[in-house]
């Protein structure tokens, strides 16, 4: 288990590192003089010069590289072109936004369909199951532009139930900030609780048709017991880990939803980013953004191997 | 611990008729069943696959797939109906009274929890208190012969071996001391050694505590060593039932006279004397409508009758009922041999060669030790069987002729002469198709996606290539040579039986002409009237084709019959290797010797138990690998030297310090 958990982590840094390349290819090698990008085809060459300069930009590649992971690696990851403040700061502060709407799609998009899931497989072919498969499904396919209109249309144009926009008011409370997050944050469940479900229901469904599930019946344990200890604990193993890597989905894909909804997440940061050529905070947000996955499919495997007796103990002993 | 009274028997089933609802029909999958097993008896049900065992045995757990039903009839357990009980008092039967052994021990305990606990359950469930459990638990581990209960109890199924976690499910269905106990197959699987040792221990068991058991197996060997009674079911009908010495001496229905023909024993002879009689035809379809005896179509004794009345259970002198229009006539049954006995050419000539050979994998760091200083010949035209216990490495050996392995350094392999690159990669066609290979499933082995028609055509085309009208010509030739119909050939896997597949496996090997055919377990999970024509196959393509096969096999008897010579493994190396005759008479290497000693046929008090386990290979025992389990044993220089494998008699090798003569005193006193 100690060396599965090195290795892993071995491979999380490397993953980490080839991604600082290729964000660095892409923004600061690709766009080619990267000050005459940001200022365009019109201005002088000397303003060209002087914040290609300013930048460091017109430092050899190598150096630029490791001045820039450099800093990374100590928490500094320069400053914003356009909006003239620190990198750091600005990821910061969307990463938390996104993290509160991500952690309230989580909350309701975990238990609920971990229990659709499980009630499907227990109900096979009846209409518990049509529903969740068949609705999950459909949920998942439509993309989350379609759904968020249709939710903001209903809840907050027709019925006025919610807020449709996603940022509360400056200083507002727990609560007034929740309100203005279950709308977007549906949207996410919609996506994932297809998903979640019908994983938890082939789950549930490969362990009570499993021979030890009939050796604990024929043992003569209450179904109860059976469905709780025997079933669930084998069937969630794979649930968990699914569960724990769409964490990374739900940090750093928001960019849909938070641009419909109008949010100052990490998605809606690093569109601005791309399209206003502010490479230094695109290159942060993307490697932040990385970096944020990487570590929750770290959990996800770690919480997996844990959670197995066969990886945490390793071969017959 | 019983609420019953207990002069009712353990088990009476009546008139049982069981359905599997299949698309909107419900077919039936067995009808008319009649036994009763009386207490402290033991029962077998044998037949071969499809025949309806396993599901009679869930019938009677009340345990049916959702789309089973029982359709007619009674199932009485110590006197009482389960399709009456509440749920309540159905679980009350299974915890007090009914247990049961499966097939696959690996897979019947749950990989997440440990096995104390998965065996408290039941002391739970039968109310003892919290505070004896765990008392409890060690004596019944104790009781199945577990070395080290309490070691054992916190250990999870995937630690232990399948014989030891076998007994960790026997433990579990006796710790009630149930008044019946069904065992499915519960040996099937298991190395020969192990399966001795299980069988003994249900034995010893069931004289200790008084079980009356339901033993439920495709081996006719391991049912007569174990059973007082037998019953014979066929395509979901009983066929014959009796006395076991009865029904396996004086056999009084057609089905079984062919059943015991086609095992192979150590008094059929040897392939080139006689062949193995089969039974022809296939099982009929799940709930196919038949007028007449189920079995017409496939029994050499069939009269007009026959295909028109469906016999009755009539009953037969020895206490035995046989459902048969002639049961007088069973034993005259024609023999279905295809032809006389193939002659063969034997030769001299070295075809593939190995010596120095060894190969080392690497786990988590670790040396892991598979083969050592392999050395061995094989003669054109040749069978060399190659026995052990599984992790002996005989398929690792099969995997570095075939080139998927590479071995280690050092290692010299010859194909007639001409030295043969490690890697499959860097061996020309020609070599490629030389060396083939048949697998122990045809499932897996096959693409399930192509019909056996371009299976084969894929193989010839790579192994021989040629224009169009040239593969097709040879695809239907080796279809031919292995008697598959053209209304096969466009048919996938899935919709042909076992031994069919088993069929394309073989032609698909023998697609490139090759010279050597590795034969993994071949037949091993085969029914056995399959598996004496599979066997009969490869010995007339033998015959015909002048090819050599490297045939693994656990099957002692099986091995006794097709092959020239044996090669005995353990640990990775070879323990004795010599003509087949040499090595089953002996005096044998005392591995060998155990390996022998562990066939159901024998008593158990001639059997030579093996201590302990098969030691892991990354840390092989000092001196003599088999030292730690050897029965022989002389002292201490089997502890510190590693005995060569030496040619003790022209032809006969041998790994041990014990000389043959002594060997001989010891082995045949």
């Amino acid at each position: 288990m100690g060396r599965f958990i090195v290795r892993r982590i071995g491979l999380a840094l490397i993953t980490l590192a080839l991604l600082s390349v290729l964000v660095f290819i892409g923004t600061q090698l690709l766009p080619g003089d990267v000050g005459r990008r940001v200022l365009g085809p019109f201005a002088t060459q000397e303003s060209v010069d002087i914040l290609n300069a300013r930048l460091g930009t017109d430092r050899p590649l190598l150096v630029q590289y490791t001045d820039w992971i450099g800093g990374a690696v100590t928490g500094d990851l320069g400053d914003s072109i356009t909006l003239a403040r620190p990198v750091t700061e600005l990821v910061g502060r969307a990463l938390l936004n996104s993290a509160k709407l991500g952690a309230l799609a989580f909350v309701i998009v975990v238990p609920l369909s971990i229990l659709g899931g499980i009630l499907a497989a227990l109900r096979r072919g009846k209409l518990v199951d049509r529903i969740v498969t068949v609705g999950g499904l459909s949920a998942t396919v439509i993309p989350e532009f379609v759904s968020g209109i249709i939710l903001i249309l209903v809840f907050a144009v027709t019925l006025g139930w919610l807020p449709g926009t996603a940022s509360a008011p400056r200083g507002s409370g727990f609560l007034t900030q929740l309100r203005h997050l279950i709308l977007p944050a549906m949207c996410l469940v919609l996506v994932l609780f297809g998903y979640i479900a019908r994983i938890t229901r082939a789950g549930v469904i490969e362990a009570l048709e499993a021979d030890y599930t009939r050796t604990a019946i024929l043992k003569g344990l209450p179904r109860s017991i059976v469905i709780r200890r025997e079933v669930l604990r084998n069937a969630l193993l794979p649930t968990i880990a699914v569960v724990a890597s769409q964490v990374g989905y739900l940090i750093g894909g928001l960019v849909i939803v938070e641009t419909l909804f109008s949010y100052q997440g990490i998605g809606q940061l690093l569109v601005g980013a791309a399209r206003n050529a502010d490479f230094p905070l695109l290159a942060g947000g993307v490697l932040v953004v990385g970096a944020v996955f990487q570590v929750s499919m770290l959990l996800a495997d770690l919480s997996y191997s844990w959670l197995n007796p066969r990886i945490r103990l390793g071969g017959s002993g | 611990m019983t609420t019953m009274t207990t002069t009712k028997p353990a088990l009476e089933v009546k008139d049982l008729a069981l359905e599997y609802r299949i698309g909107p029909d419900w077919k039936s999958a067995v009808r008319d069943i009649n036994f009763t097993v009386e207490r402290g008896q033991s029962f077998g049900l044998v037949g071969e696959s499809g025949c309806g065992k396993s599901t009679i045995a869930m019938a009677i757990m009340h345990y049916l797939p959702r789309n089973g039903r029982i359709s007619a009839g009674s199932i009485r357990v110590g006197g009482r109906d389960a399709t009456e009980l509440n749920s309540r008092e159905l679980r009350n039967l299974r915890v007090n009274e009914l247990s049961m052994v499966y097939q696959n021990p690996a897979t019947s305990l749950n990989p997440s929890i440990r096995i104390g606990r998965q065996v408290e359950d039941v002391f739970e469930l039968m109310g003892v208190p919290a505070a004896e459990r765990g008392r409890r638990v060690q004596e019944v581990l104790d009781k199945v012969q577990i070395a080290d209960p309490s070691r054992v109890a916190r250990r999870y199924p995937h630690q232990l071996s399948g014989g030891m976690l076998q007994r960790v499910v026997i433990a579990m269905a006796i710790a009630s001391r149930p008044a019946l106990l069904i065992l499915d197959e519960p040996t099937t699987g298991l190395d020969a050694t192990v399966e001795a040792e299980v069988l003994d221990l249900v034995a010893d068991l069931r004289e200790e505590i008084g079980t009356s058991v339901l033993f439920i197996s495709h081996n006719l060997a391991v049912i007569r060593k174990m059973c007082d009674r037998v019953a014979v079911l066929y395509a979901g009908r009983l066929m014959a039932e009796g006395p076991t010495e009865e029904m396996f001496t004086n056999p009084t229905h057609p089905y079984t006279v062919g059943l015991l023909r086609s095992l192979p024993s150590a008094e059929t002879g040897r392939r080139d004397e006689t062949t193995l009689d089969t039974i022809p035809g296939f099982l009929p379809a799940l709930g196919a409508d038949i007028t007449g005896c189920v079995y017409a179509e496939r029994c050499g004794n069939v009269e007009d009758i026959c295909r028109q009345v469906e016999p009755e259970l009539i009953p037969v002198p020895g206490d035995a009922v046989s459902r048969c229009h002639f049961p007088d006539r069973a034993q005259d049954l024609p023999r279905n041999v295809p032809e006389v006995a193939a002659r063969r050419e034997r030769s001299q000539e070295t075809l593939l060669a190995i010596s120095n050979t060894s190969k080392t994998f690497v786990q988590e760091g670790l040396p892991v030790y598979a083969l050592h200083d392999i050395d061995l010949e094989i003669r054109v035209g040749e069978t060399v069987a190659l026995v052990g216990e599984s992790g002996s490495g005989k398929s690792t050996l099969a995997k570095v002729l075939l080139g998927i392995h590479a071995p280690d350094d050092g290692a010299v392999i010859t194909l007639s002469g001409k030295g043969l690159a490690a890697k499959v990669e860097k061996r020309t066609q020609g070599e490629i198709g030389a060396i083939q290979m048949v697998f122990q499933n045809p499932d897996s082995a096959l693409n399930r996606r192509h019909s056996v028609r371009r299976i084969i055509g894929r193989a010839v085309r790579l192994l021989r290539p040629g224009g169009k009208k040239q593969i097709d010509d040879r695809t239907k030739n080796l279809l031919s040579e292995v008697r598959m119909g053209a209304q096969h050939y466009l048919s996938k896997p899935r919709q042909l039986s076992g031994g069919l597949k088993q069929r394309v496996a073989i032609a698909r090997a023998f697609a490139g002409t090759p010279a050597l055919v590795i034969c993994d377990e071949p037949t091993s999970a085969l029914d056995v009237s399959v598996q004496a024509a599979i066997i009969n196959l490869l010995a007339e393509l033998q015959a015909e084709e002048n090819v050599s096969y490297l045939f693994i096999s656990h099957d002692l008897n099986v091995v006794r019959y097709i092959a020239d010579r044996v090669a005995v493994m353990y640990l990775g190396r070879l323990m004795e290797v010599g003509p087949a005759v040499r090595v089953f008479d002996g005096p044998h290497h005392p591995y060998t010797e155990a390996l022998l000693s562990a066939s159901p046929e024998l008593e158990e008090d001639t059997r030579i138990r093996l201590e302990g386990e098969i030691p892991a290979a990354s840390n092989p025992p000092s001196g003599c690998v088999f030292q730690t389990r050897c029965p022989r044993k002389i002292g201490e220089i089997c502890e510190t030297v590693e005995p060569p494998l030496e040619e003790a008699e022209p032809g006969w090798f041998k790994r041990c310090h014990i000389p043959v003569e002594e060997l001989r005193a010891l082995q045949h006193p």
